[in-house]
């Protein structure tokens, strides 16, 4: 039987690869495969980079929330607080 | 309907001056209650827009999260901050709008993930971006095209995204507010990030940049 793990096994777990949550002979599977498998290496490094590049673009400093909110969304907020109950 | 806040945060005291607005909004202070939505609503409207991307969800969403908060006052007992606390529920307020709004079926996103063959092998084999994602990362127009790929994911796989990696919550915290297991929630983490991979591949990739 082939000992290595499938490229497909090793897309499959690659997240808990790199959060380090596979049990050490897991590890050294999937690190004995990506020893001979670069399209795999091409994945991990590109799953990496999307990472980065999610987390770049989402909390992108260009894009920090307006500091003014509607006065009228204001206004509609502090009322709600002087309704009397239901 | 209004969001359910989160759990009680752990036991102590709260910092001086969040302590002394807590107490005033107990007590039903109205100048405290107008300080805390002027100060809060600007991060808390940005938050349930992201999630939402609609503006009249995400101004409902605000005001549900703000009634939520009031009724819940007496459950926040410091060790986290009053921000934090309503960052949760405004988040929790969005995503119950989102359910709520929620009636056609996603699109599917199978077409994005990779394919293999019987032996395992992928299909089509990969190849390296022509650039390192730090340098695409630094370009302004690169990041707003990440954001736009991440806009045209389905509301499931979008949402545990934004909570992951920007609002940068745990997989048990999103599981709880998804009302799904951690499990799920690792799983569609991994399938967003590699539906988003597939586009970025798509435009970055070695072969596709030359």
């Amino acid at each position: 039987m082939d000992p290595f793990i499938t490229c497909k096994e090793l897309i499959e777990f690659l997240a808990d690869y790199l959060d380090g949550e596979l049990p050490a002979p897991e590890r050294r599977e999937f690190d004995r495969h990506l020893a001979v498998c670069p399209s795999c290496v091409n994945y991990l490094e590109t799953y990496k980079g999307t990472i980065a590049l999610g987390r770049a673009a989402l909390c992108d400093p260009d894009e920090a929330p307006p500091k003014e909110v509607p006065e009228d969304l204001i206004k509609a907020i502090l009322a709600t607080r002087k309704r009397p109950a239901t | 309907m209004a969001a359910s806040a989160p759990p009680p945060t752990p036991i102590g005291p709260p910092p001086d001056e969040t302590g002394r607005l807590v107490v005033a909004l107990r007590r039903g202070d109205p100048a405290a209650f107008e300080t805390v939505v002027r100060d809060h609503s600007p991060a808390l409207l940005a938050a349930a827009r992201r999630i939402l991307r609609n503006e009249e969800d995400a101004r409902e969403a605000l005001q549900d999260a703000f009634v939520s908060a009031f009724k819940a006052i007496g459950s926040f007992e410091g060790g986290a901050r009053l921000s934090t606390w309503l960052h949760r529920i405004a988040i929790n307020a969005a995503l119950m709008k989102l359910r709520a709004r929620r009636r056609r079926p996603e699109t599917s996103i199978e077409e994005l993930l990779p394919r293999f063959q019987a032996d395992g092998h992928q299909v089509v084999p990969n190849e390296p971006w022509a650039e390192p994602p730090n340098e695409l990362a630094s370009r302004k127009e690169t990041r707003a095209l990440v954001r736009r790929m991440i806009e045209e994911l389905p509301d499931s796989y979008r949402t545990v995204l934004l909570l992951r990696d920007l609002e940068e919550l745990s997989t048990e915290e999103v599981a709880r507010m998804l009302e799904v297991t951690p499990n799920a929630v690792k799983i569609r983490l991994h399938r967003a990030r590699q539906a988003l991979r597939a586009k970025l591949d798509a435009r970055y990739r070695m072969a596709a940049a030359t």
